[in-house]
């Protein structure tokens, strides 16, 4: 059985690899997240890793037929927050990218530079739909982190496609402490490095040295100060949450994302009227701090409801189980969220947070990540049959899955190591 | 496997009875008290419950949940079936044609939904790492030490954790609560039932065995050897070798406690048969010196730690093993089988899957994560056919647990990842059969599968009734019953529990 959708995986990936081919996945039922809405029995049709049409028409002649009858084709999955490729062991420091705490640099950090295309969770990734991360690193010394970085999954060398797409920020209780030990100091922090890169080079001693930060900080901050690159800032109870928004109109240019904002639905009408996208995790529901007393399931839809843009990862599975934004995205629904927000929110929401409009969805010119699901993409028990990356088809085949197929039958004359898989 | 459960019954009755040795000794004192000769010294023994459950089933109304599909948790699955609970207890499940119904007892009807067992979760931390996890409540890991077995889980559980409520929403009518990993022995777990308290006593399962956690690999090496224990940690054990090496010196000085037990209970009732029953006197020797009686033999020294230790060789607490290699499994079947122990279940067992056999041949459940790994070394070989990989060797006993206030509040959902998975690597299970993982395994595991776990004649009316089919996301579950009281309603927020912790404060009350 085995053996045998592996055989069917490869004549899949096999067949439409030439970019210049055309292919068209026919008769299922496409989730553009466009207006075009769900069509049923439709077809997809992509040539050189673009899409060129979504519709109801035929394949036109001399495509590559995929046939997708009783399927559902959608936009690959696209983490708003995650670490793959940054951490092969989390518990082992050598292995581990994620964050800096000790660098004395902060802002002049880049994700994509600690970014390792072998590292295993990124096919254990892909091949369960996920095709595009953001990559956000940790703070480093101070409440910062350095750049983050888009990647795709297709483990190549050239898997970062944009680079100092966002910058994190972190405040609530971890960047009280961080700070020195409260939040107002937090913010003092904050607002001071603002005010360091905003006055760059102005005002800075001879030795290269800003209020808080040096001149490398200060000059690697500037984009993010003049809204040129988004500042995720890493808040949760509903007050932390309205202290980032005055940032609105202390610093009207910059644009800002809040991560976590446990308590966001406290506050979802601000948020809205900010037009602030918020990154929240949809299964958070404990007070496991005293900044996320609120916590509710029903946080993802109710800010959803408000009118606020909505994206669903957990930076907590981020290194390894990044693939369970599937699972977050089903629960929000179970919890309020509709299906198409949802879906959205692990797909074109976080696509449109940084600012590519040319992914998360299926339409003419968007890039060709697609994802062919044996059922409703949010359910537990669905999973790609295929997944497309830019075009091309990807082998479903992951560490994970080699290690299944070593060990599936136990009762082997000789060792297992002799088993090739 | 089925040994130590032929044993509870025993156990159960051990527990009232205060002895050491059994039960005879509270009937000798008895027996000694009424008879005309002086009343002899007590034998030295010391309770086994001295921190008994006071756990009262809830009010509950005699009911009949009808037209449901029911997983009976055996690996069945009746379409349009009825559970008739009364008195707290399943009387019937099946078809409701068959029943014999009581005059006017109410109904639930179930159409469209799913009935199954409560889910018993048989790893969490709940009420020892709480919500909010702040420095005050981290009250999971003694680790003063490697070995301490004599702390017991129990007197560390703050019953006002959230995170029981989120629990009770996810479907969990019991859950054993263990002392974390730090240690090669790291105490007494304790289970408990899903229900809201005062106190730990009124959540213990009344009559279930206690457990004793132990730990493989990175952990305790990782918090002694390489010292991030706090102040002055470190010491052994540095490596695996270590680990097993304290386990081995452990079960030694249990083995030398539990023989000097066993002699002091042999010598004692030689010495009282002796006393009770003094021989006819020799005719021909007057020496009065003989009629009295010799003093009773001396007990030995109580060892709070050993204590618990030996309650593992005598077969009444169960051993619950945090281990995740493969390799590291077998060594501890092996460890076990030298000191005459029984491993009931491994947890966490990432590599559960390469030695899915073995774990089958000794009897022993794999509980298992759906899809975590590679947080460490030993975690890096997870893949998300462990589950139905440990399920399909013959004889394969699967339990789906969480470690996590979060996990624990959807293990079905993790069983239907692990389900799907296993089907798409050609591994036919059904998912009536997958429901195993969810109640009778873990309550297997736990001792407690006479009391709860399936849907039987007799066992407490511990179920869930679901918005829709269970291993889908978007099913909830809409009303949970323990010993037949309803826990948690989804619909009614008078039967939804909140924690002192959460009065007052921002969200309370609201939809978890």
């Amino acid at each position: 059985m085995i053996r045998n959708l592996l055989l069917a995986a490869t004549l899949l990936a096999t067949a439409p690899c030439a970019l210049a081919q055309t292919v068209a996945i026919t008769g299922g039922r496409v989730v553009t997240n466009t207006s075009q809405g769900i069509i049923e029995n439709g077809t997809v049709v992509m040539n050189n890793g673009r899409i060129v049409s979504v519709g109801t028409g035929a394949a036109p002649a001399g495509a590559t037929v995929v046939d997708a009858k009783g399927k559902w084709i959608t936009p690959g999955l696209f983490a708003a927050l995650s670490r793959i490729g940054l951490a092969e062991l989390d518990s082992e420091d050598s292995t581990n990218n994620t964050s800096a705490g000790r660098s004395k640099f902060q802002t002049s950090l880049r994700a994509a530079d600690s970014f390792d295309p072998d590292n295993t969770a990124i096919a254990v990734s892909r091949i369960e739909g996920v095709t595009r991360v953001a990559l956000v690193e940790g703070v480093g010394d101070g409440l910062l982190s350095g750049y983050g970085a888009l990647a795709d999954t297709t483990g190549s060398f050239n898997s970062i496609f944009a680079r100092d797409v966002v910058m994190y920020a972190e405040l609530g209780e971890s960047g009280a402490s961080s700070a020195g030990g409260s939040r107002s100091a937090a913010w003092t922090w904050l607002t001071t490095a603002i005010d360091d890169a905003k006055a760059y080079p102005r005002g800075f001693s001879e030795d290269g040295e800003g209020d808080l930060l040096s001149s490398k900080e200060a000059l690697a901050f500037k984009p993010v100060v003049e809204g040129r690159v988004p500042l995720m800032i890493e808040v949760h109870s509903a007050t932390d949450i309205l202290q980032v928004l005055t940032l609105r109109q202390r610093e009207p240019k910059m644009k800002l994302i809040l991560l976590g904002a446990t308590e966001g639905w406290r506050v979802a009408s601000q948020i809205a009227a900010a037009g602030v996208p918020v990154i929240v995790n949809s299964l958070t529901n404990l007070p496991d701090r005293f900044e996320e007393l609120g916590a509710t399931l029903e946080n993802a839809g109710r800010l959803s409801a408000a009118g606020v843009k909505v994206a669903i990862a957990d930076p907590n599975e981020a290194t390894h189980n990044t693939r369970l934004i599937q699972q977050l995205a089903g629960n929000a629904v179970a919890n309020g969220m509709s299906w198409a927000d949802a879906f959205a929110a692990i797909t074109s929401v976080p696509a449109s947070i940084y600012g590519r409009s040319d992914l998360g969805s299926l339409k003419s010119g968007a890039i060709a990540d697609v994802v062919i699901w044996d059922g409703d993409p949010l359910e537990l028990m669905s999973s790609p049959d295929a997944v497309y990356i830019a075009g091309v088809s990807t082998p479903m085949v992951s560490r994970q899955t080699k290690l299944r197929d070593r060990y599936l039958n136990l009762d082997e004359d000789k060792p297992q190591a002799y088993e090739r898989q | 496997m089925n040994w130590r459960f032929h044993l509870l019954p025993a156990i159960a009755l051990a527990l009232g009875a205060c002895a050491t040795a059994a039960e005879p000794s509270a009937q000798t004192t008895a027996q000694s008290a009424a008879s005309p000769v002086k009343a002899l010294p007590a034998r030295v023994s010391y309770p086994k419950d001295p921190f008994p459950s006071t756990y009262k089933p809830m009010p509950s109304e005699d009911v009949l949940i009808r037209n449901a599909t029911v997983f009976d948790g055996l690996g069945g699955e009746i379409k349009n079936g009825a559970v008739l609970i009364q008195g707290g207890k399943i009387v019937a499940v099946g078809s409701e044609a068959a029943m014999t119904l009581p005059a006017g007892i109410k109904t639930i009807d179930a159409s469209g939904k799913w009935v199954t067992p409560g889910i018993i979760d048989i790893h969490s931390h709940l009420g020892v790492y709480p919500s909010p996890g702040i420095s005050a409540h981290q009250d999971g890991n003694e680790i003063s030490g490697a070995v301490t077995a004599e702390v017991w889980a129990e007197h560390g559980l703050w019953p006002q954790d959230p995170g029981f409520t989120r629990a009770m929403a996810g479907g969990i009518t019991a859950m054993e609560i263990l002392p974390g990993s730090a240690n090669l022995f790291g105490g007494r777990g304790v289970i408990i039932k899903a229900v809201p308290s005062r106190t730990a006593q009124g959540m213990k399962f009344p009559g279930a065995p206690y457990t004793l956690k132990m730990a493989c690999g990175e952990n305790p090496k990782r918090v002694y050897g390489y010292g991030n224990g706090g102040d002055g940690a470190g010491g052994k054990p540095y490596s695996r070798m270590g680990n097993v090496a304290g386990y081995r010196e452990a079960w030694q000085n249990a083995t030398e406690y539990k023989r000097k037990w066993d002699k002091y209970d042999a010598e004692f009732d030689a010495w009282e048969k002796e006393a009770k029953s003094p021989k006819p006197k020799d005719a021909g020797k007057q020496d009065d010196k003989s009629d009295k009686p010799a003093d009773p033999p001396d007990a030995p020294d109580r060892n709070l730690q050993l204590d618990t230790l030996m309650g593992v060789l005598n077969g009444e607490i169960l051993v619950q093993q945090h281990c995740y290699r493969a390799d590291e499994m077998a060594q501890i079947i092996d460890l076990s089988k030298e000191f005459g122990y029984k491993v009931s279940a491994f947890h966490h067992g990432v590599e559960a899957y390469k030695i899915a056999d073995l774990l089958a041949a000794n009897g022993i459940c794999g509980a298992l994560w759906a899809d975590w790994w590679g947080f460490k070394a030993e975690a890096y070989d997870g893949i998300r056919e462990n589950i139905p990989m440990v399920h399909k060797a013959k004889g394969g006993c699967a339990i789906v647990h969480s470690d996590d206030a979060y996990g624990i509040q959807r293990l079905n959902q993790e069983a239907a990842k692990a389900l799907a998975d296993g089907l798409k690597a050609g591994i036919n299970i059904s998912k009536a059969e997958a429901w195993t993982w969810l109640s009778r395994n873990p309550a297997k595991a736990l001792g407690i599968l006479d009391k709860t776990g399936t849907l039987e004649p007799g066992k407490g009316a511990d179920i869930v009734i679901w918005s829709g089919d269970p291993f889908s996301v978007y099913s909830r579950a809409d009303l949970v019953f323990v010993d037949g009281a309803v826990t948690w309603n989804r619909a009614d927020v008078n039967s939804q529990p909140v924690t002192d912790f959460e009065l007052g404060q921002p969200g309370e009350g609201d939809r978890k």
